[in-house]
């Protein structure tokens, strides 16, 4: 609605041949605002046209270019690879982008206001849901749960947050959308959700204000300033374009190795390879995944190559999906962080509470698929 | 005038390049500045910041939880 706005706002712009037309009092836009809606049509347009060509790109140049035969295990390895690297990165640079967007709407600032007070229920679905569009680095898990605490959101709530943050990640859903297609990328986000609901909900309940380090509740938080109020649209595209600077410069390496890995799985490793260890069959799959992914720690990037390979070798979903939650919601870094703040029972508690949580993921879906 | 910068952060990689990128600025604009890095968990939590790292410029918090660019912290400066 907003972009057909600005769209027909620019035409007209054209139209009157760039004279200086009288400003509309009381419109939401500026003419910078206008012109910055119109070049991000055009940057849209541009993105969705060149990414519906990948796929004849890709057959063009493995099979009239190279000259590969069709039908062989380099060629259709070949293929996958030219498809999937740029294909990926440009989901992942439109993503981020979006979510940078979104994100200098969502400040700590705000989402403690808002889950300030709430009751436990809604406040855990509502906690997970921020969780997911609020900025987060694990470094600042201590503080911020500080703020959370002791500005009086429960703590079961502030439980739901911290699980989500990390849980649920934009490169992880990206990178599982573009290899693995909507429904993988559907069902992780929906569990992950479920889970940091649940676990924060559980906690909750459990009563466990006694195992919080007693200093934290002596902090004095003073007021904070929220730094996302009143920013203009062009910057917030730049909190945007930071954020792909950032991240996809960071992850790319990744992801052009996942897809190596796959690829490679692709064109030459049989199926079945990995059914016989972590295949459905056995019961003691799902929690083996989860104890080996615990103290592992690995950027959702990092992991999502090894998602791939064992996936591709015919080991269940369930399980696999499973270790990917371990390894990136539950990291032993997070756990030193939080154990600032945190006696050692109510650690046990959260790991114990969040990894059932994430065995319960793993059995349901190799029930089901 | 004598502008007084704090850059608020236990020590993390981000605080660093927050703390170097805002000294750039200040001498890029050439003002006079005093700088300093508050890592004590007490006083970034009374200055009201939950996201590490954090900029005030004369006791006013201006960046949260990000490492801005340079054009963007020398805005904030002048």
């Amino acid at each position: 609605m907003e972009n057909m706005d600005m769209e027909e706002q620019g035409y007209r712009d054209r139209e009157s041949g760039g004279l200086e037309r009288p400003r509309i009092p009381g419109r939401w836009f500026s003419r910078l605002g206008v012109r910055s809606g119109g070049m991000a049509l055009a940057c849209g347009v541009g993105w969705w046209v060149v990414y519906s060509q990948l796929a004849s790109f890709a057959k063009w140049l493995t099979y009239d270019l190279l000259a590969l035969t069709s039908g062989s295990h380099l060629s259709s390895a070949i293929e996958f690879f030219i498809y999937e690297v740029p294909k990926v990165l440009m989901l992942l640079v439109l993503v981020v982008f979006g979510v940078g967007i979104v994100r200098s709407f969502f400040t700590a600032e705000r989402t403690r206001a808002i889950l300030a007070g709430r009751r436990e229920s809604v406040g855990n679905v509502l906690a997970g849901l921020l969780g997911i569009v609020t900025p987060f680095c694990s470094c600042s898990a201590v503080p911020l749960f500080i703020g959370f605490v002791t500005t009086g959101v429960p703590l079961g709530v502030t439980f739901s947050f911290l699980i989500a943050a990390p849980m649920i990640n934009e490169i992880a859903l990206v990178l599982l959308f573009g290899l693995f297609g909507w429904k993988v990328a559907a069902l992780y986000l929906s569990t992950g959700l479920a889970i940091a609901i649940g676990a924060g909900w559980v906690i909750g309940r459990l009563r466990l204000e006694r195992y919080v380090e007693e200093w934290v509740f002596q902090m004095q938080m003073g007021a904070g300033a929220d730094t996302s109020a009143g920013l203009t649209w062009p910057e917030r595209v730049r909190y945007g374009k930071d954020a792909v600077r950032e991240i996809v410069g960071k992850v790319w390496p990744y992801v052009v190795l996942g897809i190596a890995v796959g690829a490679g799985i692709h064109g030459y490793v049989p199926e079945g390879f990995m059914a016989r260890i972590m295949g459905k069959g056995h019961w003691w799959s799902v929690p083996l995944a989860v104890a080996i992914g615990i103290p592992m720690y690995s950027n959702a990037a990092g992991i999502i190559p090894v998602v791939q390979a064992l996936l591709g070798k015919g080991a269940a979903l369930g399980t696999v999906l499973a270790f990917m939650m371990a390894v990136i919601g539950l990291s032993l870094p997070e756990t030193i962080i939080l154990r600032k703040v945190l006696k050692p029972r109510l650690i046990a508690v959260f790991i114990g509470v969040v990894g059932t949580g994430i065995l319960i993921v793993g059995y349901l879906f190799n029930f089901i698929f | 005038m004598m502008k007084r910068l704090q850059v608020f952060g236990p020590g993390c990689a981000k605080c660093k390049q927050l703390a170097e990128q805002t000294e750039a600025a200040a001498r890029t604009l050439g003002i006079e500045y005093t700088i300093e890095k508050v890592t004590d968990l007490a006083q970034i939590m009374q200055h009201g910041i939950m996201m590490t790292p954090a900029l005030a410029v004369d006791g006013e918090i201006k960046v949260v939880g990000r490492v801005p660019s340079a054009q963007e912290i020398e805005k904030l400066l002048s």
